[in-house]
């Protein structure tokens, strides 16, 4: 399947590496050049330099004839504003974000958009390991 | 009307002022500790610190009882934020966003922002109606009733120059409001005639302004 990815932070190369080794087609937006370094050297997808809450940017990654889209950049309003944008204008059939700030996600989530909230999840497993202890 | 500004800037300064003059209860959300001084030093208990895309500062602006809730800083996806999470956590009425990039407009309107502003646009059209020769500019553009108000030169070699009004067939849904000949305005009548390089202002439906072109040339 071809996959693009918005940001190329950490989250994102490691993600973007692991999709590309799993035999997919992806291509990985940032909008500064050097964050490409964080990606495996044998990677053998496209690398966009550009804003990617720009529908031109998005086009040039090909999200035309993606199959799927995620944002993981670091602002949570950025990942949702390209997300409905890959929903809205280019149809993807599978669109997935990052959101921080867990009432946002919870909004966003009911207005139907796949969010992933990092804060709650980790907060969870700090909370379930620290628990236990005594 | 209690109305929630989101953005500090110039922009949501001046219309704080400008809405507070007319006598509704305004509250403008900045979240730059500096910016926020500057304009609290002024506005008073019109300003709150805080991040208008953030649900909590929302609801300590008291958005369940905002009857409008405006957008206007610098970042689209801050506005397009703040708009959707006012409409669906706090069920507003109406909300209105500012877009920097005219591009996101079919976008925005798509999910459910009742108004868009685009300041980008305006300015690209009034400087463009103010560069000499022959020009076709969208001044405006009516939301909710779905129409257009247009500028346009009427280019030397067109159709209509010459002719009377009542003898141009005018689409269904258009009206002429103003010539300006010469600098001076006339208002049209059925008899007024139409010379090339006249200004003309014309009122007008999305669907409509394709034909206008061709009736008069501009096309």
């Amino acid at each position: 399947m071809k996959v693009v990815i918005l940001g190329c932070g950490r989250v994102g190369a490691t993600l973007a590496t692991q999709l590309d080794r799993a035999g997919h087609s992806v291509s990985v937006i940032d909008s500064r050049s050097d964050a490409f370094q964080r990606l495996d050297p044998k990677f053998r997808g496209d690398k966009i330099v550009g804003s990617g809450a720009q529908e031109d940017v998005l086009r040039r990654a090909g999200i035309e004839t993606a199959d799927a889209f995620a944002a993981v950049t670091n602002g949570d309003n950025r990942n949702i504003l390209a997300s409905q944008i890959a929903k809205e204008i280019f149809h993807v059939k599978k669109v997935v974000c990052r959101i921080y700030d867990p009432l946002r996600q919870r909004t966003f989530g009911e207005l139907g958009l796949e969010a992933i909230c990092p804060t709650t999840i980790v907060a969870d497993m700090l909370f379930d390991s620290l628990n236990g202890i005594r | 009307m209690y109305i929630i500004i989101g953005g500090g800037g110039d922009v949501g300064y001046y219309l704080t002022r400008n809405l507070l003059h007319q006598g509704h209860e305004v509250l403008l959300l900045e979240k730059g500790q500096e910016r926020y001084q500057s304009l609290s030093d002024e506005l008073g208990q019109s300003v709150l610190k805080g991040d208008a895309c953030e649900a909590r500062t929302m609801e300590e602006a008291g958005a369940q009882r905002a009857d409008v809730v405006i957008a206007v800083t610098g970042e689209d996806e801050d506005n397009l934020v703040i708009c959707q999470m006012a409409k669906k956590r706090f069920n507003v009425a109406r909300t209105i966003a500012r877009l920097n990039n005219p591009k996101h407009e079919a976008l925005f309107q798509k999910l459910g922002i009742d108004v868009t502003v685009s300041p980008t646009k305006a300015i690209l059209s009034l400087i463009e109606s103010e560069l000499p020769g022959p020009h076709f500019v969208q001044l405006m553009i009516l939301q909710k009733a779905g129409l257009e108000i247009l500028e346009m030169s009427i280019p030397p070699l067109s159709p209509v120059a010459g002719k009377q009004l009542s003898q141009i067939n005018l689409p269904r849904r258009c009206n002429l409001v103003l010539i300006i000949r010469d600098k001076e305005p006339i208002f049209p009548t059925a008899d007024a005639v139409l010379q090339a390089n006249d200004d003309i202002y014309a009122l007008v439906t999305r669907e409509a302004e394709e034909e206008l072109r061709d009736i008069f040339g501009t096309a």
